[in-house]
């Protein structure tokens, strides 16, 4: 288990504003994700647990021990803190072949040793055949389970992984997403992963800590996060959502049920914990579960908003209808076939997935 | 022709000599401005950059009151090796080492410098110490880099003259290195004799340069 509080303060200086890390969390065994926008601090984070980076203070607790301490000074060198940490670039020696990475990393260990050790980390990973290349002659997802084999060569107690699909083509990344998951089934190690990419967290992650401008905003499960965004922020950055605001216009706790106004329509949601009629709530539902269809002249019926189609963006599994009044509903293709041609359409929001901030 | 090849051969010697001598301290000194940070760095730095501007003879000057004989440094070496540093082929190397060993430190720090600090991290996350990273890892990648400084350190020793004519003097078959042999050999209209040691000069001079370029990396690690 690792127990991370940090804290750097960076004054503001020409070209760039200042800024503060303070984040807290703790991370067991399995993947944990440091998700958020560029410039939020996870790579700083990472960096501060790696020993890349002095915090002002704080305190780093890996197992029984103390890699950091502001109040006491203690702050370990990276080689004595038994971090592994796979770069963004791999950062393969490129002047090494791929063995003789990985021999590197674990040269503490007497020859015969290390030979047996790097060739079964070799065979784990299917690499044996490449293992004489120099990782410029290796193709792009050798050099990631190389850089990630030669990781876990040197024992660590934790893993960092710095944005390792950045940049990735869809086949890479699911190999990718592969290894990690052999990773946490096959050493029972904390893994740290930093990403803004929504679809990693779920792929990989079993707890995340979404970051905002140098803290944590909101951690849980990915799936949890999902469901229960906890602020207006949280939803914004997740950005999956379609958020509008409303006014509470009955609550029933009874039969859990409300009435929200938006405009001129009212909908029924779920009872609105916590909130009181007369609140301007924000509302967030999730497009794929909003349903629309062409309006034909109808008048709009329950929980049905009429909206003007602006934009229509092809997605894999569906369409994304944009509407005037800044709704969007995300329909199937078949779906949306009939009413090719139409500009008005009812939005209808079920009831059930209607939720407050 | 009778020509005395004596000045071509000691100002080899030197210059040889001289960027051993500034390669193991260039190194050091290149590796300390590169990665560590401490008390007096830009005094150290300028105190490098120095004699890249300062006119060869108030090197000189400097260097004939810190090596002079009633310098303590002077007394020392006297005392030692029994005789004064100063108007020797040995004070010819100090002054070589004056006017190569800045180029040498620059170029080597930005060698250093040049290296992806990935490498360096990820070694370090590896358990790798600071000695280990940096033979291993560091020098490697930035060794072509560092080999075309040296090369170009070499050349800088064997053309220095103001310097070494002020510690070493211009004594024919001791202490007359090329530069100055040259510069005797205009002076006493003996032309023959300089363009004699001209043109090996700059043969020389020119197969250093294309070795040096060829080294500084194109295609060859970061």
């Amino acid at each position: 288990m690792i127990a991370v509080r940090v804290k750097k303060h960076y004054a503001a200086a020409r070209g760039s504003a200042a800024f503060t890390l303070e984040v807290e969390f703790r991370a067991q065994s399995g993947v944990t994700i440091l998700f958020g926008p560029s410039g939020a601090g996870k790579t700083l984070t990472l960096d501060a647990i790696a020993g890349f980076l002095a915090p002002d203070d704080g305190r780093i607790l890996l197992e029984d021990k103390l890699l950091y301490d502001g109040p006491s000074q203690v702050s370990l060198p990276p080689q004595a803190r038994h971090c592994g940490y796979v770069f963004q670039n791999y950062a393969l020696f490129p002047h090494m072949s791929l063995r003789a990475n990985l021999a590197f990393a674990a040269e503490r260990l007497p020859r015969l040793e290390r030979h047996r050790k790097v060739q079964e980390m070799l065979a784990r990973f299917r690499l044996e055949e490449v293992a004489a290349r120099m990782p410029g002659e290796l193709s792009g997802g050798q050099r990631q389970r190389g850089s990630v084999a030669r990781a876990l060569l040197a024992a660590p107690r934790l893993l960092l992984l710095d944005e390792p699909a950045r940049g990735l083509d869809a086949p890479l990344r699911a190999e990718l997403y592969e290894v990690i998951r052999e990773v946490r089934e096959g050493f029972q190690i904390p893994t740290i992963l930093v990403t803004h990419d929504l679809d990693e967290c779920f792929a990989l992650g079993d707890q995340m800590h979404i970051l905002s401008a140098g803290r944590i905003v909101q951690s849980g499960t990915p799936e949890a996060v999902l469901e229960r965004p906890a602020t207006l922020e949280v939803a914004r950055l997740l950005g999956l959502y379609d958020l509008f605001e409303a006014e509470v216009r009955s609550l029933d706790p009874g039969t859990n049920a409300s009435k929200i106004r938006f405009g001129e329509y009212e909908l029924s949601a779920p009872y609105l914990p916590g909130k009181f009629k007369g609140d301007r709530v924000w509302i967030y539902v999730l497009p794929e579960r909003v349903e629309a269809v062409p309006r034909d002249g109808r008048r709009p019926g329950a929980n049905q908003i009429p909206a003007t189609l602006e934009r229509m963006i092809e997605r894999p599994h569906a369409l994304r209808l944009e509407f005037s009044n800044g709704l969007r509903a995300e329909v199937p293709r078949d779906a949306f076939a009939g009413g090719a041609g139409t500009r008005e359409w009812l939005i209808e929001y079920p009831a059930a997935e209607l939720r407050a901030l | 022709m009778n020509l005395d090849w004596f000045p071509f051969w000691l100002s080899l010697r030197v210059a040889a000599i001289s960027t051993i001598l500034s390669t193991g301290v260039g190194l050091w000194l290149a590796y300390l401005l590169a990665n560590r940070t401490f008390r007096g760095k830009d005094v150290v730095d300028a105190a490098v950059t120095l004699p890249l501007v300062l006119p060869p003879t108030v090197l000189g000057y400097y260097l004939l009151v810190v090596i002079g004989r009633g310098s303590w440094f002077g007394r020392v070496w006297e005392a030692v090796f029994g005789g004064p540093l100063v108007f020797t082929w040995q004070a010819a190397v100090v002054a070589a080492i004056l006017h190569s060993a800045p180029l040498l430190i620059k170029s080597a720090r930005a060698a250093l410098e040049s290296v992806d600090h990935d490498y360096e991290r990820a070694a370090r996350t590896l358990g790798a110490s600071e000695w280990r990273l940096f033979w291993r890892v560091t020098l490697p990648l930035a060794s072509r880099s560092i080999l075309a400084a040296v090369a170009l350190a070499f050349a800088r020793a064997m053309g220095d003259f103001g310097v070494t004519i002020m510690v070493a003097g211009n004594i024919p078959g001791r202490t007359q290195t090329v530069a100055v042999a040259i510069y005797h050999a205009v002076e006493s209209d003996n032309g023959q004799v300089a363009r004699a040691l001209v043109l090996a000069v700059s043969a020389l001079t020119l197969g250093i340069l294309w070795l040096a370029n060829r080294l500084q990396p194109g295609q060859a690690a970061r």
